[in-house]
C-alpha cells in the first residue's frame, strides 16, 4: 500500500523540526512514496516482472544565506539524524548566496481544487497480461513482425512538501501505461524496429491493447527498405512524436536559469517575436487528468496557466525562486519546469500540410542529443519518409538533418491535429528551409 | 563493508533462507544489497550553486527460470518487506523447473582500492579549489562569460547473497571533475567542456596541478568553436582522433554485441558471429580489468569477475558481451558484463571499457592521405538503433581537412552511420592508442553505469556528416 499522508507528514515535519533545532534558520524537506508494477512480455511469453517500492526523504537547510541538501532513501531515525547534522555542518561552511531563500510566502499555494490525478484501481498482473497478450496477438498479425516486446506498468505515488515557512501539502497520483516495439524483417534479413504506446493518469483511459498492437506493426513495416536521399534543403515534416521537441528546447531555452546564466539563445527575446505571428503557446498546469498537471511547483509555489508564445511573441521566462531573485522577476511557479505545455492547434489540416509543398521530407524519429541550447544550432539523425504531392513515396534513413532554432521557430506551420497525449504536446509541424545530409 | 542486517529485524540467516526457498528450482537469482553514498558539488555563475549529499540503501530480490526474470526492490531492508518480495516473485513464476548453478568463477584480483573518495577529501579543501579553478578559468581571458566546474563523488559497498548463502562482496569508489566554460566574442558565444575521473582518489587526478589542465582543454575547445564556421553536410571521409572518439566504437559496434540484443535476434549483427565485420587489422575488446579506470569492476552486478572479451579479432566477430541469463540462453558463459545501476534496476548485459587496439599508421599520414574530409577530435554524446544499426555522435572538436592538411574549425556537427558497415570503411588505424580521461556513462533501458572507452586516430573512408553547408 501506498503511504498516507499523515505519515509522510510525520516523517516531513520530524526533519523540519530536528534542522531547526540543529541550527537551520529554514529548512525544506520533500518525503515522497511510489510503487510501481511492471510486466514484460516478449513473443507472447512472459519476459520480465518488476516491482518496485521506493521510499525517500530530500532535505534543504538554510543558515542565513548558506544551503545545503542532502537525500536518502534510509528512512531510519537515527540514519535521518546524522543526515541532518552533516547537512548543517555542510551549509556552515558553504558560502552565502544572496539569492538562496524560500519562497515567497504570498505566492505559496493554499487552495487545491481537485485534478483528478489519482485513480485508485488496482490492475493485478494476471489482467495486464491478458492485456499484453492481445497487445501482441494485433502486432503479430502482420507476417512481417518478427518479434515483440510489449510491457505495462502501473504507478502509484504520493508526496508531502513541507517547508520551515509552515507549507506543508502534497497529493497522490498515479500513472497506467502500456508499450509495443516491434521488429519486422525484409526478405534481406535487414530488420527495422518502431513502436506504440498509450500512457494515462486513469486506468480506463488507456488505448485498447489491439490498437496499441497494430499501430506498432503498422509503424514498423512502413520502415522497411528505406533509401538514403541526396543531400538538399529541403521542406520537413516532423511527426507529433518529434514537434513535441521544439517545445521542450524552447522551455530549456527559457528557463530562468538559463536565461541568468547567460547560457540561451533566447536570452534578451523577452517582449520580441522569436516564432511567426499565428504561433501561441501555452503552459497549463490545471487540465483534469493531465499527465504534466499539478498543484503547485517543486517549491510550493501556485501555478497557474501561462501564455508563454502570444502571436509569435515570447512574453514569459520560466521562473522559480532562486534564478527570479537573480533576474528581479517573481516566481511564476515553474521550479521544475512546464506542466502541461503545448502549441495552440493549427488552421491547416494533417492532409494538407503534407500537400503544401511538391516535395516534403516527413520525419518519425530523431536520434542523438544535437541540440546547442547556447548558439540555437540544430544537428540530429533522423528516419522518416519522403512524401511528393501529398503522397507517402519511401522510407528514408541514415541521414542528419540540421538548421538553427532562431530560423527554425520562424519557419513554423502547424496543423490542427493537436492531441494530448504527452505532458508536452505539439501538433504535426513543417518547418521550411532546413538542410538534409545523406548521400 | 557494510553489515546489511545490522540495526534490523532481518538476520542473516532468515535472509539466506527467504533466498534459498525463493529460488528452489530457479535457474538463476540473488539478494543485491547495496549501501551508497554520492556527493555533488557544482560551482556556477562565480558562486556556489549546490552541496548536496545523498546516502541510499535498498536491496533487490532476483529470480531467473528460463527465459523470465521476476524482480522486487525496496529501501527498506527487513524481514516483513523481504518477504513481500519474494511473495511478488513467487505469484510471477508459476512454474519452475530450473536447476541453479552453484558454480560462479572466483576472483582474489581487485581492480580498485577499497577507500571512500568523498571523505578523502575535505569539504573545506574541495569548496577552495572549486573556487581557485572558478578564479584560474576566468583569469585567462576577458572573454570568459560562464565557468561552471563540479565533483561528484560515490562509495558504493554491494553484497551478493545466492542461493545456498554464497556471498560475495564488492566496495567501489568513483569520483569525477568537470569544468565547462562559455565564451564570448562579437556577439558569438560557444561553449567547451572538459572532465577527469576514475575509481580513485580526488586527489589522484587534481595533483600536480593537474585541475588546471582541464580548466585550459574547456577553454580550449570554446575557442576553437569560436573561429568555427558552418560544418559541410553530405558523405565525406573522417578521420577520428586517438582516445574519447572511441565513442564512435561504443554507439556503432559495441550496443550491437551485448547479449541480449543477439539473443532476441534484434541486433543487426545477431547472425554475423564468425564473420566479417571490419576491416582487417581492426580489433575491439570490452575490458573490465584496466585498474581504476571509469568502467572497470572486480566482480559484475551478478558476482562474476570481469575479463578482458575480444568481440572482434582482425576484422571477425568473435563475442558478444554476456550476463549469466543471456549467456545460459545462448550456451556459452558469462563474460563478467552483468551490469545495473542500482538495486532498483534489473541486470543487463553491458560494456565495460571498450577498446580498438592499435595499427600501424600515424595520424598525419592519415590526414595527408584526405582530398576532402573532416578530422573529429572531440564529442558529446552519441545514439543507436540496435535494430537498424544506425548511430550518431555529436561533434563538439572538428576540422576541415583539405589537400591533405587541417584547415578551418567546423560547428559541432551529427555525424551518422550505418554499425555493421562502418567498420569495414576503417582503411587506417593509427598506432597513438590512447584511453578517454574517464568520464563516461552509457544509458540502456533507463540505466546509467560508468564505461570507459579508448581507440588510437583511425580514418573512416565514409561517413554522412550532419552540417548545414551544402
Amino acid at each position: 500500500m501506498i503511504k498516507d499522508q499523515d505519515y509522510l507528514k510525520k516523517t516531513a515535519t520530524f526533519c523540519i523540526d530536528l534542522a531547526k533545532k540543529l541550527g537551520a534558520t529554514d529548512a525544506t524537506a520533500t518525503v515522497g512514496h511510489s510503487i510501481s508494477e511492471t510486466v514484460n512480455f516478449r513473443n507472447r511469453k512472459l519476459d520480465e516482472s518488476d516491482r518496485s517500492d521506493s521510499l525517500g526523504v530530500g532535505l534543504t537547510t538554510y543558515i542565513g544565506k548558506k544551503k545545503s541538501s542532502i537525500s536518502s532513501s534510509n528512512l531510519k531515525e537515527d540514519n535521518i539524524k546524522t543526515l541532518i547534522e552533516r547537512c548543517i555542518e555542510t551549509t556552515k561552511i558553504t558560502p552565502e548566496d544572496e539569492f538562496n531563500s524560500l519562497p515567497d510566502k504570498d505566492l505559496l499555494a493554499t487552495k487545491i481544487n481537485d485534478l483528478n490525478l489519482y485513480d485508485d484501481d488496482h490492475i493485478e498482473n494476471e489482467e495486464k497480461i491478458e492485456y499484453l497478450k492481445e497487445v501482441e496477438e494485433a502486432a503479430l498479425e502482420k507476417k512481417e513482425i518478427i518479434n515483440t516486446e510489449t510491457g505495462f506498468s502501473e504507478s502509484k505515488s504520493n508526496f508531502i512538501l513541507a517547508s520551515s515557512d509552515g507549507f506543508l501539502n502534497g497529493y497522490k497520483s498515479s500513472s497506467y501505461s502500456a508499450s509495443c516495439i516491434a521488429v519486422a524483417k525484409n526478405a534481406d534479413n535487414k530488420m527495422e524496429r518502431d513502436y506504440e504506446f498509450t500512457s494515462t493518469c486513469h486506468l480506463q483511459d488507456m488505448l485498447r491493447p489491439n490498437q496499441i498492437g497494430s499501430l506498432a506493426a503498422k509503424k514498423t513495416i512502413q520502415k522497411l527498405n528505406p533509401q538514403k536521399i541526396e543531400s538538399e534543403k529541403i521542406s520537413i515534416i516532423f511527426d507529433r512524436r518529434i514537434s513535441k521537441g521544439m517545445l521542450s528546447v524552447l522551455a530549456s531555452a527559457i528557463s530562468a536559469s538559463s536565461i541568468a546564466r547567460g547560457t540561451s539563445f533566447l536570452k534578451d527575446k523577452i517582449n520580441e517575436e522569436i516564432f511567426s505571428t499565428s504561433i501561441n503557446i501555452f503552459d497549463k498546469p490545471d487540465i483534469i487528468k493531465g499527465l504534466g498537471s499539478q498543484y503547485f511547483d517543486d517549491e510550493g509555489v501556485k501555478t497557474k496557466e501561462l501564455k508563454l508564445v502570444d502571436q509569435g511573441v515570447l512574453k514569459h521566462y520560466l521562473v522559480d525562486t532562486y534564478y527570479g531573485k537573480k533576474l528581479n522577476l517573481k516566481s511564476n511557479g515553474r521550479s521544475g519546469g512546464t506542466s502541461n505545455l503545448y502549441f495552440e492547434k493549427g488552421s491547416i489540416s494533417y492532409k494538407n500540410l503534407l500537400k503544401l509543398n511538391q516535395k516534403t521530407l516527413y520525419i518519425t524519429e530523431t536520434i542523438g542529443h544535437g541540440s546547442n541550447l547556447v548558439t540555437g544550432d540544430y544537428s540530429v539523425g533522423a528516419t522518416g519518409f519522403m512524401v511528393e504531392n501529398g503522397v507517402f513515396k519511401y522510407p528514408v534513413s541514415e541521414i542528419t538533418i540540421a538548421g538553427n532554432f532562431n530560423d527554425m521557430f520562424k519557419n513554423i506551420t502547424l496543423a490542427d491535429d493537436l492531441e494530448f497525449k504527452y505532458s508536452t504536446n505539439a501538433p504535426t509541424m513543417l518547418i521550411e528551409g532546413m538542410v538534409v545530409a545523406g548521400k | 563493508m557494510t553489515d546489511f542486517f545490522n540495526k534490523t529485524d532481518l538476520s542473516r540467516n532468515d535472509a539466506e533462507k527467504i533466498i534459498s526457498e525463493t529460488l528452489n528450482n530457479c535457474d538463476d537469482g540473488e539478494l543485491y544489497l547495496e549501501n551508497s553514498k554520492s556527493e555533488s558539488i557544482v560551482l556556477d555563475d562565480d558562486k556556489i550553486k549546490s552541496s548536496t549529499y545523498s546516502s541510499d540503501l535498498g536491496y533487490g530480490l532476483r529470480a531467473v527460470t528460463g527465459e523470465v526474470v521476476a524482480y522486487s526492490h525496496s529501501n527498506e531492508i527487513s524481514r516483513n518487506s523481504l518477504k513481500q518480495s519474494a511473495d511478488n516473485l513467487s505469484s510471477t513464476l508459476k512454474s519452475k523447473k530450473g536447476v541453479y548453478n552453484y558454480q560462479i568463477p572466483k576472483t582474489n584480483e581487485k581492480f580498485y582500492k577499497d577507500i571512500n573518495p568523498i571523505e578523502e577529501k575535505s569539504l573545506q579543501s574541495k569548496l577552495e579549489l572549486l573556487k581557485e579553478v572558478n578564479n584560474y578559468t576566468r583569469a585567462k581571458s576577458g572573454i570568459v562569460q560562464q565557468v561552471t566546474a563540479s565533483f561528484s563523488g560515490e562509495h558504493k559497498s554491494i553484497e551478493i547473497i545466492r542461493s545456498g548463502g554464497e556471498a560475495l562482496t564488492d566496495v567501489r569508489p568513483l569520483i569525477r571533475f568537470n569544468v565547462s566554460v562559455m565564451l564570448e566574442k562579437n556577439g558569438k558565444k560557444e561553449t567547451g567542456v572538459y572532465g577527469i575521473g576514475g575509481r580513485q582518489s580526488y586527489d589522484e587526478y587534481l595533483k600536480d596541478d593537474n585541475w588546471k589542465k582541464v580548466c585550459d582543454e574547456a577553454f580550449r575547445i570554446a575557442s576553437v568553436n569560436l573561429d568555427s564556421k558552418p560544418a559541410p553536410a553530405g558523405e565525406m571521409k573522417v578521420v577520428l582522433g586517438p582516445g574519447w572518439p572511441a565513442i564512435l566504437i561504443h554507439e556503432a559496434i559495441g550496443h550491437g554485441l551485448e547479449g541480449d540484443f543477439n539473443r532476441k535476434k534484434t541486433s543487426a549483427f545477431h547472425n554475423l558471429m564468425g564473420q566479417r565485420v571490419a576491416s582487417e587489422g581492426v580489433t575491439i575488446v570490452d575490458d573490465g580489468t584496466l585498474h581504476n579506470r571509469r568502467g572497470s569492476l572486480t566482480i559484475d552486478d551478478e558476482g562474476t569477475p570481469t575479463e578482458k572479451t575480444v568481440l572482434i579479432e582482425n576484422g571477425i566477430l568473435k563475442n558478444f558481451m554476456q550476463d549469466r541469463l543471456n549467456a545460459r540462453l545462448m550456451n556459452t558463459r558469462s563474460t563478467g558484463s552483468g551490469r545495473r545501476e542500482s538495486y532498483k534496476h534489473v541486470v543487463l548485459p553491458r560494456m565495460r571499457n571498450t577498446m580498438m587496439l592499435n595499427g600501424k599508421y600515424s595520424q598525419e599520414e592519415m590526414i595527408k592521405s584526405v582530398d576532402k574530409g573532416i578530422f573529429a577530435v572531440s564529442f558529446g554524446g552519441g545514439q543507436v538503433d540496435i535494430t537498424s544499426g544506425k548511430f550518431v555522435f555529436n561533434c563538439t572538436e572538428a576540422y576541415e581537412i583539405i589537400n591533405g592538411k587541417i584547415g578551418a574549425p567546423i560547428k559541432g556537427a551529427t555525424l551518422i552511420g550505418d554499425g555493421p558497415s562502418i567498420l569495414k570503411e576503417v582503411s587506417l588505424i593509427g598506432n597513438n592508442m590512447m584511453l578517454d580521461p574517464g568520464i563516461g556513462t552509457c544509458g540502456k533501458a533507463g540505466q546509467g553505469v560508468p564505461v570507459g572507452v579508448a581507440q588510437p586516430s583511425i580514418l573512416i573512408d565514409k561517413m554522412t556528416v550532419g552540417g548545414t553547408q551544402l
